[in-house]
């Protein structure tokens, strides 16, 4: 056997890199992402253990329960790739540190994956695009496409880069105050862009009749429940809506019952005339 | 339809399928994939609204944890495949797609629930260092989800077009037209999920400012997007005290180097 040092190279970062996108397609009930992460694994393991009794180890050890936001295991992958690097040199990592990281990672990054990628990029990103395609224009789908295809991969890219360079680093950089600014600044944006779309982009009308005058040209004016609400606050039916679902979210009903329920009142709506 | 337009139909659909448990590329969210849908069958545009349609009722639909989603990737293929050779309108396409929703959110959760199948056999495959076999497993389970979609459309691109046509023609319009209103009123349910997501009160504000904004001005997303992003570089130089002129807690060159990497995150 070898005893020069061994090293993942550019290659195998690369390889890494194309698999992960890849990671959840063996998404599972019993240990959800972890056929994945051993997949992803596969080239450094390849290169940093000869075949016998280490390599089978590593190998299962990267077939563990494992679950995070699929986009951030890129900087896990990074730092794992590091420690399974400094395992198979010196021998003095246990196995067990490299799987205890593993654990200790995946929390804080769903926590901050979450918000920022699901709650923020692709919501504002999808209403941006849909709000142009629903004019029928093609630079919805591509707007959205790009952009957040640009930001998932600068991230993925970058994350597993600087999580193999600096190791361990990146985790005290994480519990630093950078992460808590970033996720602040993005569930502003969202939050913002979701109450923007609360008031223009839902269509609520309840076309009753409020009022009926006749004006001084004989001419019948009538003014419907919603040009009253419209005149207080345009929108306001929407917000109490959205707030009341996100109660009933809150309290575990779910969200198909409550999209079947709205659908039945729409039917209900369009047969009695109290919506339209 | 052509044999191409059905091989090219059943690629999209195997591309969504795939694209729906990945979460990576986002072929799957209606905006995408009811495009593709109407590319093939050449009418890109009915497949753009439909798609705008659907994306902004699903806009909250995400896998946290263990929770499933409804499955936007069957429900967009199929009903823009309906709409499109049946010539139906978009309420038509709402009423398609909500079921098939549900339907095909409860077929990812069976193939997820066989796919622990595989996971054993790489079990026995990592005893023995077996590589290939890990990944064939892999990979297995990735085509899987491919096929949860392809199946149901082959289905019903063997259904004849008039058949179908003639079943939708049958909805009364008092349904239609229902669906249609209640699908302007569902988009509450997805921003509802989108805001309980970032449950953090201290920002809540920031969700009635936008509100405010868009119930008295007349500015477009685009604006929205912009006035957010100034608000939250605001709120987090406010927050940190990292403007430059503070001198009572003057910023740590740490802070300051930190403040730029947010900055270039915020921007890409």
């Amino acid at each position: 056997m070898e005893n020069s040092e061994k090293k993942l190279t550019k290659k195998d970062i690369n390889s890494m890199f194309l698999r992960s996108n890849f990671l959840l397609g063996s998404f599972n009930f019993e240990r959800v992402q972890n056929m994945g992460f051993c997949y992803v694994m596969i080239p450094a393991i390849k290169r940093l253990y000869e075949p016998g009794k280490e390599r089978n180890e590593a190998l299962q050890r990267h077939l563990e329960w494992f679950n995070t936001h699929p986009w951030l295991t890129a900087p896990i992958f990074g730092v794992v790739g590091a420690m399974e690097e400094e395992k198979a040199n010196e021998g003095d990592m246990p196995g067990s540190s490299i799987a205890a990281m593993k654990i200790g990672l995946m929390g804080p990054l769903a926590g901050v994956g979450d918000p920022i990628f699901w709650g923020t990029a692709r919501p504002v990103l999808a209403a941006l695009g849909a709000s142009l395609a629903i004019a029928g224009s093609i630079s919805g789908p591509l707007l959205f496409f790009v952009l957040i295809n640009v930001i998932r991969l600068t991230t993925k890219y970058y994350g597993l880069t600087l999580g193999y360079e600096k190791g361990n680093e990146i985790i005290k950089e994480m519990a630093g105050g950078s992460i808590k600014k970033l996720t602040e600044g993005a569930s502003i944006v969202g939050l913002f862009v979701m109450g923007a779309l609360v008031s223009k982009w839902t269509s609520i009308n309840i076309p009753i009749v409020a009022t009926r005058i006749t004006n001084e040209n004989g001419e019948v004016v009538t003014q419907t429940v919603q040009d009253v609400l419209d005149s207080i606050m345009p929108g306001v039916l929407a917000l109490v809506l959205t707030l009341f679902v996100g109660w009933l979210l809150k309290k575990n009903v779910s969200p198909l019952l409550i999209i079947l329920v709205i659908f039945a009142i729409g039917i209900a709506g369009k047969a009695f005339g109290f919506l339209g | 339809m052509s044999i191409i337009q059905i091989i090219l139909l059943l690629i999209v659909a195997g591309i969504t399928g795939m694209g729906s448990v990945l979460d990576e590329a986002q072929t799957h969210r209606p905006l995408v994939a009811c495009t593709l849908v109407g590319l093939v069958l050449g009418d890109v545009t009915t497949g753009i609204i439909l798609g705008g349609t659907l994306e902004m009722m699903a806009l909250g639909w995400m896998n946290v944890g263990l929770a499933m989603a409804p499955d936007t990737a069957i429900a967009s293929v199929i009903s823009t495949i309906l709409v499109i050779t049946t010539q139906q309108g978009i309420g038509e396409g709402i009423a398609i797609a909500v079921p098939l929703a549900a339907a095909g959110q409860a077929l990812t959760i069976f193939v997820r629930t066989i796919t622990v199948f595989f996971v054993h056999k790489a079990d026995s495959f990592a005893e023995r260092g077996n590589f290939r076999g890990i990944e064939i497993m892999h990979i297995s389970a990735l085509f899987l989800q491919a096929l949860r979609v392809m199946i149901p459309t082959f289905i019903i691109l063997m259904i004849s077009a008039e058949a179908v046509g003639q079943f939708l023609n049958g909805i009364p319009e008092v349904i239609t037209g229902g669906l249609q209103i209640g699908g302007g009123i569902i988009v509450v349910v997805g921003y509802a999920m989108v805001v309980n997501m970032m449950d953090i009160p201290y920002l809540k504000p920031f969700f009635y400012m936008g509100f405010l904004f868009a119930a008295f001005t007349n500015f477009n997303l685009v604006g929205f997007g912009g006035l957010g992003l100034c608000l939250a570089l605001l709120f987090i130089q406010l927050k940190y005290n990292t403007l430059g002129g503070n001198t009572e807690t003057p910023a740590t060159p740490n802070n300051v180097t930190l403040d730029d990497d947010l900055d270039d995150d915020l921007d890409a």
